[in-house]
């Protein structure tokens, strides 16, 4: 069941979702035998950005219907920390590098945010110059300093951001677009007029929540998550993907990495079935950090072949 | 720290005891043996959802009360529907779990002392701490639990020796547990203290000791996930800045490590 994307070579096509799986820390957690185990065939960072971000003051969670919303804020420790210190952690579990022999090393796709084209810029370069980085997927779910709008939301915007910055690196270049947007077919179009060799989605949809009634009667709209705001992910939103990474597919010729809510292999097929080359699997790995090995399984038996369900049943 | 299996595994629940407002849910458990303090993600295999608001979804933490004759045991008290469901678990019925996660208690070193000191539900992971430190012939330890009411207050009997304080008055010392907490330090101040509970009692154990220049570890509950560091969910603000993850970085850290002990974020109930 291995696939190719973007030239680099998936023993199965399950990764995960940027942001959704921290492999050093759940080392920490499962020990050595997580290289052993690694659930997906290609490993993609959180995001990573110029500076160093702390992340959003807490509560960064909400639970909702079928589904969580995050407001985390991309904490990383910035380019440099990530360069000294997580690439030889990830080297030492077999990601991008360091592969024991008769194994192959797990392909690592760097995930990156900027807020102008010259901080996505740097980023590409930096990025460029590590071999064990194999790809680089691009989050353009965040403001242009220049104009306040998502750089992601806009077609026109986003072709032009991509078009100064897609220069910069000779690695494969994926954008992974927001959802948040009116058209998101024509944002895809628009990642691939621009020199996108992939794109990626969908993200999460912007959500919030509001902080349990304390008393009295209405107008009380304290928010809850520390953030504002955040995203909401999870099998509520599956309906969702499955419909733009149809839409994406049906509009692009380049690769598509599909996900959103997927639990199970017969999930994972659907975004297959409509044009999906890759799927990634999120917010169900926390609910169980080995599901991607057991969907890659059962694609690899044909397991999720004739299971889509009648409604209603 | 005993690493847990990669996946979650489908456990066995054995029983289920009825332990005054507490339900003491067991389980049979092949898997490691946990350290005191570890944690472990749980949620039922059938009917996980479609409770009140449609929830629960994500896997709820509990710290590991004890494990004794191949059963791991977890205290839960019925606050949301994810706690809800897990009290209806009866003998037979399927559970997941995900563990043992995170950081763990140190053993006390230089001839202190033992002092727990706990508060309400919170009050599981000390008993897996006795029973370890029974276990290798340390001096009996000093065991504190607070609880807001007489039926709360029933949880004692999880520890064996325990001196009970209520809010209420009810059972025991009418008032906080970390009056209790000073008297005993006022004795004997070459102890170290294990804490487990609300944030409020635990930041008044943090401030105490802080005072008396008393080493403390402190268990600590948070909003949380995955457990095993992925979500980014479950932080606490840390001394001198930036944050902490308590599935990966606690759930006990050192008491020196924090400012203070903020309401935690509200633990997906």
């Amino acid at each position: 069941m291995s696939v190719e994307l973007c030239g680099l070579q998936l023993a199965h096509p399950i990764i995960n979702g940027s942001g959704t799986f921290d492999a050093i820390a759940a080392r920490r957690a499962f020990g050595e035998r997580l290289r052993e185990e690694f659930p997906f065939a290609a490993y993609v960072s959180k995001t990573i950005t110029l500076a160093p971000r702390a992340g959003n003051p807490p509560p960064r969670l909400w639970e909702a219907a079928a589904g969580l919303v995050n407001s985390i804020g991309l904490p990383n420790k910035g380019l440099d920390g990530y360069i000294a210190e997580d690439l030889p952690q990830l080297a030492e579990l077999g990601i991008g590098a360091g592969a024991n022999a008769g194994e192959g090393v797990v392909p690592l796709i760097t995930n990156v945010m900027g807020a102008s084209a010259d901080e996505i810029s740097a980023l590409l370069e930096a990025c460029d110059e590590q071999a064990q980085i194999a790809a680089i997927e691009l989050n353009v779910s965040c403001p242009n300093v220049a104009t306040g709008l998502d750089i992601g939301a806009d077609p026109r915007q986003l072709e032009q951001v991509l078009g100064a910055v897609r220069g910069r690196t000779r690695k494969p270049l994926i954008v992974k677009l927001t959802p948040n947007t009116a058209d998101v077919a024509a944002c895809a179009l628009a990642a691939e007029h621009g020199g996108a060799d992939a794109v990626s989605l969908i993200n999460t949809l912007r959500a919030m929540a509001l902080a349990p009634r304390t008393g009295g009667a209405g107008g009380n709209a304290a928010r809850w998550l520390g953030g504002g705001t955040g995203g909401l992910s999870g099998p509520a939103i599956r309906a969702v993907a499955l419909a733009q990474v149809a839409a994406v597919a049906a509009r692009v010729a380049i690769p598509v990495i599909g996900m959103g809510g997927v639990q199970n292999a017969s999930h994972a097929r659907d975004l297959l079935d409509v044009g999906a080359s890759v799927v990634a699997v999120g917010t169900e790995s926390f609910r169980d950090p080995a599901t991607g090995s057991t969907i890659a399984r059962e694609l690899a038996s044909g397991g999720a072949e004739g299971r889509r369900s009648t409604q209603p049943a | 720290m005993s690493h847990a299996p990669f996946g979650r595994r489908e456990l066995t629940v054995t029983g289920i005891d009825e332990l005054g407002a507490y339900r003491v849910l067991r389980a049979a458990d092949d898997g490691p043996h946990p350290e005191p303090g570890q944690f472990a993600m749980l949620a039922a295999v059938e009917r996980w959802g479609a409770g009140e608001d449609d929830r629960p979804y994500v896997l709820r933490a509990f710290s590991v009360a004890r494990r004794r004759d191949g059963e791991s045991h977890f205290l839960i008290e019925d606050v949301g529907p994810g706690t809800r469901r897990l009290c209806e678990l009866r003998a037979g019925d399927r559970l997941w779990a995900l563990g043992p996660l995170g950081r763990g208690f140190v053993a006390p070193s230089d001839g202190r002392r033992a002092l727990l000191v706990g508060g309400g539900v919170g009050i599981a992971p000390l008993a897996i701490l006795q029973d370890t430190l029974q276990g290798e012939g340390a001096a009996g330890a000093t065991v504190l639990l607070g609880f807001r009411d007489g039926t709360r207050a029933e949880g004692a009997a999880l520890l064996s020796g325990a001196r009970v304080a209520t809010d209420d008055g009810s059972v025991g010392h009418r008032g906080f547990v970390t009056e209790l907490l000073a008297a005993e330090l006022d004795e004997d101040p070459h102890a170290v203290v294990y804490a487990c509970g609300p944030a409020g009692m635990l930041e008044g154990v943090r401030a105490l000791c802080e005072r008396r220049d008393v080493p403390a570890q402190l268990a600590l509950e948070a909003g949380m996930a995955c457990g095993f560091g992925a979500c980014f969910g479950c932080v606490v603000p840390k001394r001198g800045g930036g944050y902490l993850r308590v599935c990966v970085d606690g759930p006990v850290v050192d008491a020196a490590e924090l400012e203070r002990v903020d309401e935690h974020a509200g633990a997906p109930a």
